[in-house]
């Protein structure tokens, strides 16, 4: 047995012990160390971070646990249980908060005509399902994906010159923050005068409203990247395109993705706005048309189908975004509230 | 024997400060050397030009009698910290520089004992593996010099001494000449054929001390001997 065996077989042991084991116990707990990655050397900071926890888990396991076949099994099972108890607490809160409504207005607390039931929006939902609701749904999602991905690419374009030259920061940014600053309905009498009352002013509104939180998302994210990052880079004497590409995008790329997150949401937000002001089909025309004829259930309909769109993209969003960022090794929060 | 690298450096500094003044420092091919000094008398500033990152200095640098302007092949460059990129795997980390040579990766990663981790993210390493994966992407260029900037300060005493045993082996193996800056008179007196003091505004800049010939061991008392005159030039 050399040292680093010997080392090895030395740790399982006294693993074993501190939990005071049977024999079986004890043979179980030797094969679960084995298991897991070999610490380097034996040393305390050489060992593997993602390494350690298995080990630590295997020492408190009872002999009744899993063998260490399951234990990828094991894991999915609990990742999933997780996983469902979070989208079930996350529903919480609006499910309540329907269920009060539907009690406070079916026993007159709250007038209907004002806040209709839960269920009668429902009904109306329904309802418009038959008249035409998946071509309003169609339009305001092909407005937001053509304004959006139209900002997208300005905002990712002006801000990486941004972020990778100070002449261009000079030039470009005090005028990008003026332009930030102005509220999304000031843009609407202009783009009508300008481009009609067409698709294109719509489309415009909802590029601006994704441009901003982009822009800021890559000039700032490059500025952020670690200088010592780009000093490593150096030693390989880089192109400014190939360091552009190999170390500050992807350095930059966590803030990317939450100003592409950011400007996503408000691509809703600039859409409602847009068609709320002139439009024939639409989400934002449902709202309109809801208020004009008094139909809160349709406003109210054409609200929920707007918190649902926006949240099934912000969740397609957020899973890019946990795909991309795999190698981050972040914060993820804590179980306790 | 044949001078690697010869640093001269008339002249650097920040702003109005002066960090370093007539410093002359020659490398033999083969050797390794030891920087020590208190903070800030310019020994990371010293290596930092050595490696043609910075290069707002009055001097030369030459490498084989050759003056060297910028950043080279031939010199590799390991930091206190081991700098790898998150997002790339070890192996793509060690690759860097061109990742048409995955047998020198597989190698490089068998030399400095991470085989089983090419695969892995620099998340899931620990500090000395890290700096292990540090060591092998420093290689990867197959320098012959190889600089050091206290790589060894940010982990354990015990996996420090792993990698100092690790430095030694591959600078041999490898035929590296080393130039290594450190806090630690133990590890410069462990690791060096030369031992260099520097205060880089004295006159004169440097002053060398000799610790025998290696292989050495640790504790010996030799060294201790050496380690109270160093601390005595060092005013401490």
């Amino acid at each position: 047995m050399n040292s680093r065996s010997a080392a090895r077989a030395g740790a399982a042991t006294a693993v074993a012990n501190a939990a005071a084991p049977s024999d079986a116990h004890l043979a179980h707990e030797q094969r679960v160390a084995r298991k897991a990655p070999p610490p380097h050397e034996g040393s305390a900071s050489d060992i593997p971070r993602a390494a350690a926890a298995p080990t630590v888990a295997a020492a408190t396991r009872s002999p009744a646990a899993e063998t260490p076949r399951d234990a990828p099994a094991a894991a999915t099972r609990v990742a999933g249980r997780q996983r469902w108890r979070r989208v079930a607490l996350g529903l919480l809160l609006p499910v309540t908060a329907l269920a009060v409504t539907e009690i406070a207005v079916r026993s007159g607390a709250i007038p209907s005509h004002l806040l209709p039931a839960p269920t009668q929006i429902l009904d109306t939902l329904v309802d418009l399902g038959a008249h035409g609701l998946l071509g309003h749904i169609g339009a305001s999602t092909l407005r937001v994906a053509a304004g959006f991905s139209i900002g997208a690419v300005l905002a990712v374009l002006l801000g990486a010159t941004v972020g990778l030259s100070r002449r261009a920061e000079a030039l470009l940014d005090p005028t990008f923050q003026a332009l930030r600053a102005i509220p999304s309905l000031a843009w609407v009498p202009l783009l009508l005068l300008w481009l009609g009352i067409d698709e294109a002013p719509k489309l415009v509104l909802i590029a601006i409203g994704a441009f901003f939180p982009i822009y800021m998302g890559v000039a700032s994210g490059i500025r952020g990247v670690d200088r010592k990052l780009i000093e490593v880079a150096r030693l390989y004497r880089l192109s400014n395109i190939a360091l552009t590409k190999r170390v500050l995008l992807p350095a930059a790329l966590p803030s990317i993705l939450t100003g592409l997150r950011n400007g996503l949401s408000l691509a809703w937000m600039f859409m409602v706005a847009a068609e709320l002001i002139a439009a024939s089909r639409g989400l934002g025309y449902l709202l309109s048309d809801g208020r004009e004829t008094s139909r809160a259930d349709i406003v109210l309909a054409a609200i929920a189908l707007l918190a649902i769109l926006g949240k099934i993209s912000d969740s397609l969003m957020a899973a890019i975004e946990q795909r991309c960022l795999a190698w981050r090794d972040s914060y993820e929060g804590t179980q306790s509230p | 024997m044949t001078i690697a690298l010869d640093i001269h450096i008339a002249e650097k500094r920040y702003g109005q400060r002066m960090v370093l003044r007539d410093v002359s420092l020659q490398l033999q091919q083969g050797e390794v050397v030891s920087l020590i000094g208190a903070s800030g008398c310019g020994k990371s500033s010293l290596l930092s030009i050595a490696s043609g990152l910075d290069r707002e200095f009055r001097g030369q640098i030459k490498m084989d009698g050759a003056p060297l302007h910028g950043v080279s092949r031939e010199i590799g460059f390991i930091f206190q910290e081991p700098r790898l990129f998150p997002w790339l795997t070890v192996a793509q980390n060690v690759a860097f520089d061109n990742d048409k040579d995955p047998q020198l990766v597989k190698r490089l990663l068998s030399e400095v004992g991470l085989d089983d981790h090419a695969a892995a993210l620099p998340k899931q390493l620990s500090g000395g593996q890290a700096q292990r994966a540090a060591i092998a992407r420093g290689l990867f260029t197959q320098p012959r010099v190889l600089l050091l900037d206290e790589p060894f300060s940010a982990v354990d005493a015990f996996t420090r001494m792993k990698l100092q045993d690790l430095l030694l082996r591959v600078a041999h193996e490898h035929r590296l000449t080393v130039l290594l800056v450190t806090h630690d008179i133990d590890e410069a007196l462990y690791l060096s054929d030369r031992v260099v003091l520097l205060d880089g505004t004295a006159a004169p800049a440097l002053t060398e001390f000799h610790p025998g010939p290696s292989p050495r061991k640790r504790g010996d008392v030799s060294a201790a001997a050496l380690k109270a005159a160093i601390l005595d030039s060092l005013h401490v």
